[in-house]
Parts: C-alpha cells; structure tokens; sequence
C-alpha cells in the first residue's frame, strides 16, 4: 500500500530521516517506537507530504506522491491523520468539524455527512457532544472527535501522531479503545506511540527508530520479548 | 428673555473692554462658538465628512492590508523544497517595500507630499486626504492580518490540508475566522487611530471636522470652545466605535465558552 523508498529529511543541516526504505501492506497495524528525537514523528508525517522529503520516494496506491505534479490533496483525503494536540478546529462545533472535509471536498452532501457524523460519534460514545465546541470537552474527547473528523472521510489509511502523549493519564483508555476498535475493523493504521502496552496489543509489526534510521523490526513478541541490538534493549529496559 | 439678545448685550460690554463675570464670559463664547449663525451645523457636517473620510480611507486600507498580507504569507508558506514563484518573489517585494517605506515615514510628510507634490493639481482635497490615509492603514494593517495569520498554531492548517482541504479552503474556513477573531483588538486600535489621523487633512486643506472648527475660530478669534467641541466630538466617535467593538468581540468569543 505504501512504498517508502530511500526516504531523507533534513532539517537545514540536521539530518532527522537518513535513507530510510520501508513498506506496509494493506490491513498493517504498524507501531512505530523509540526515543523522542529519533525521526518517528517526522517519518510519519513524511507519509502524508506534512513534511516534504529532502530525498526519496514515497508511493501510494501505486501513486508516487512525492512527484511534484501530483494532487496532493486528492492523495490526503485518503490518508486520515490524528495528532497529537488533536488540532480540532475551536471556530466550529463538533459536527461542523466533522463534516467540513467532507462536503468542501464534495465527498459527501451535507446531509450524508451529518448522518455520518452521528453515526461516528455514537460508535465513540459521543452523540450528545455533536453541537459542543471543542473547548467544552475534555482531552480525551477531543482526540475520539479528532479520529472521528479523520474516518469521516472514509480513508484507506490512518495515520497517528503520538495521540495519547498530550492526554491525562486517565484518559488514555478511552482513547486506545477507540483505535483497537479502529484495529479489528481491518482499518490500515500506522501509529507513533510511547504506549508500549498498546503496541504490544494491537500491532502487527513493530518499527524501532533511533537517529533517523530504523534499527530493529518485527512482531511485538520479537520486539518486546527478543530484542536483538543494544539501543532497542536499553530503550525498552527504561520504558517498560 | 431671548438668548440671543443676551449674547448681544454680553458680547457688546465685553468688546467694550469690561470684565465679565465668569458665567456671562463662559456663555458669550460658547454661545459664538456654537449657537451663533447656527454654528453647530459646521460642526456636524465636518463630523459627517470625517466619517466619510474614515469610511474611504478604512475602506482602501483594508483592501490593500488584506492584499499585502496574503501576498506576503503566500509567499512566506510556499512549499519548501520546489522552486519559488518568481512572479510572487517579485509582488512579495513590492509589498515589502510599501510596507517599509509607509511605516517609516510621519503620516503627516506623507498626507503633504500627496496633496503638495503628486496630487498638487488635484481640488478634491479630502479625496486625496482619504487616499493617503488609505494607502497609510493598508500598511498597518497588512502587518496586523499578516501577525493573525502568523501567530495562528500550525497545526490548525495542518489539520485542514490532512483532511485534503485545499489551501484556500484551509484559509477561508479554518485559518481566517480564527486569525481575525484574534486581531479584532488590533483592527480596532487602528480603526480609532485612522479616525484621528483624519484631523490631519484639514492640513492639506480637506474638508472635515478639525477643517471646519479651524474656519470657526478664524472668524471669531476664540479657540478654546470650538477646539474642545471638536475634541469632544472625536472622543464621542471614538466611544461609540470602541462599545461596537466590544460588542462584536463577545459575540466571536461564542465558541470560547467552557
């Protein structure tokens, strides 16, 4: 489904990705870990050109969308993203935050979108917060809204960006129920996340990063229960 | 008794050089300064050519500030990576430019080398007045829509362009409400202060208020009442604007509440 080949990012002269070569086939629940600094962010936001490589390709559903002349937006549409300060829109309620792409991007009418919308928000437990703003729920609820406003557009992928590191520690669960929820559906996901719990759980495959490079890959159990390098062993001796 | 055979009365003992007490003093000049010839017209028709004046001049101002800014964040957010418009380069420096030169130089120069040098020909001062506060405030304004835009977290653009919203979607829907609710305050201070500038077009001869009180106090040779009516004219302008103001913001807080 994605293809990432000798992906490079630098930040002027600070090399964040260095040669990266990936891929993630369809129905993939791929975590992505390691130490803050290491290019896992900016690798993921790479996949949906957020970031713009400094080297490499990325393709797409056979679409190389690194190739300048291709619709970008047409390509995000497909992707869903979650971040982490769940960037919901203050200006508009829940709904209209939900619906807006939809209908602009003449996916939907308004009245699918609505319809929609409500059906998302109760398989989240959030029907009666449709007509709040987002400053009047709770962090938790922002980032089940936020995945909300992303599967509205009925991606093929979703991406997220440390969704559970800006959350009280009690809110969570909330959260990650969602996501495994989003996980037996079949949905294609790949996740950045300290929740190791999580990614032992859910991911089909497990991404160490340190330093731009990808050093050791796998199933949780090998990642988790078998790790080979130093670096993937110290890592996980401090968080675990 | 009528009270212009009063100000009659009053008004000849005082050219007849005695000292008036300080009430009868105090009616004769206002009474020359507002009342006599009806008087009080000039004034309300100089506020009304302020308020034009205003109107122009916020009219272009905007105009301009809203073009300089988009302009200049347009050119500011282009993709890193591929190549820079160079049609956009060139506008951006343009824009850069006017921004500069109007910011550096006195309003008042400026209003003088308008109505003195380019517009010298031109009898329509209040026109070239209002042009020349115009193209004034566009600067400014142009620096406060382009801090909005600016001081908005990335992340709210993000969001829109991950969802494959274009960019003037992102812009009209996401960016902009936000970005203006937040300079509300700013456009306002500078909404106040152009409305005060346009007392200085009366130096280049344009009909407005401050003009109309300087053909009073010419022709009655008292300068305190007519120069305070006007002062407490402006400052009524000035209230009424600022409580519209306040009104508004309330309103855009809607979504802020918890």
């Amino acid at each position: 489904m994605i293809d990432v080949k000798n992906l490079s990012k630098s930040f002027g002269d600070h090399l964040v990705l260095d040669d990266l070569t990936e891929h993630i086939s369809e129905g993939e629940k791929v975590v992505i870990i390691g130490p803050s600094g290491s290019g896992k962010s900016t690798f993921l936001r790479c996949l949906n050109l957020l970031e713009i490589p400094s080297a490499g390709s990325i393709t797409f559903d056979g679409v190389e969308i690194t190739d300048p002349k291709v619709d970008i937006n047409a390509v995000r549409r497909q992707m869903g993203m979650v971040f982490q300060h769940f960037n919901l829109f203050p200006n508009m309620t829940v709904r209209k935050n939900i619906t807006l792409a939809p209908v602009r991007t003449k996916l939907m009418t308004q009245q699918e979108a609505d319809d929609i919308a409500t059906t998302l928000l109760r398989r989240v437990g959030l029907e009666d917060k449709a007509d709040a703003y987002p400053n009047q729920v709770s962090g938790g609820q922002k980032q089940r809204i936020a995945i909300v406003r992303a599967l509205a557009m009925k991606p093929k992928l979703m991406l997220f960006d440390e969704p559970t590191s800006a959350l009280d520690p009690e809110m969570v669960g909330e959260v990650l129920e969602v996501m495994k929820e989003l996980a037996r559906d079949g949905m294609t996901m790949v996740v950045v996340t300290h929740e190791m719990g999580f990614a032992r759980e859910v991911a089909t495959r497990v991404l160490f990063m340190d330093e731009g490079k990808v050093l050791e890959q796998g199933p949780p159990s090998a990642v988790f229960g078998n790790p080979q390098c130093d670096r993937l062993q110290s890592f996980l001796a401090k968080v675990l | 008794m009528d009270l212009a055979q009063l100000y009659d009365q009053w008004k000849a003992l005082m050219v007849a050089g005695e000292e008036l007490p300080f009430y009868q003093n105090f009616f004769v000049k206002f009474y020359q300064a507002f009342i006599e010839n009806d008087r009080w017209l000039q004034y309300l028709e100089g506020a009304g050519r302020t308020l034009l004046i205003t109107a122009m001049a916020l009219a272009i101002g905007i105009v301009l500030g809203i073009l300089v800014s988009l302009v200049r964040t347009a050119h500011d957010q282009q993709r890193p990576g591929r190549r820079k418009n160079p049609i956009l380069g060139v506008i951006n420096a343009v824009c850069k430019v006017y921004v500069t030169v109007i910011r550096g130089t006195p309003m008042m120069v400026q209003l003088l080398i308008m109505g003195l040098v380019i517009f010298s020909s031109s009898r329509n001062y209040a026109a070239v007045g209002a042009l020349t506060l115009g193209i004034n405030s566009g600067a400014y304004v142009a620096e406060i829509i382009r801090g909005g835009l600016m001081s908005l977290d990335p992340g709210q653009a993000e969001a829109g362009r991950s969802l494959g919203l274009t960019y003037v979607d992102t812009m009209r829907f996401i960016v902009v409400p936000q970005a203006f609710k937040a300079i509300l305050p700013a456009l306002g201070n500078e909404f106040i202060i152009l409305l005060k500038d346009t007392s200085l077009v009366a130096m280049i001869g344009g009909k407005e208020l401050l003009y109309a009180v300087q053909g009073i106090y010419g022709r009655t040779w008292e300068q305190m009442f007519p120069l305070m009516g006007a002062a407490c004219i402006y400052l009524v302008l000035v209230m009424i604007f600022s409580w519209l103001q306040g009104k508004l913001e309330r309103r855009l807080r809607q979504s802020d509440r918890r």
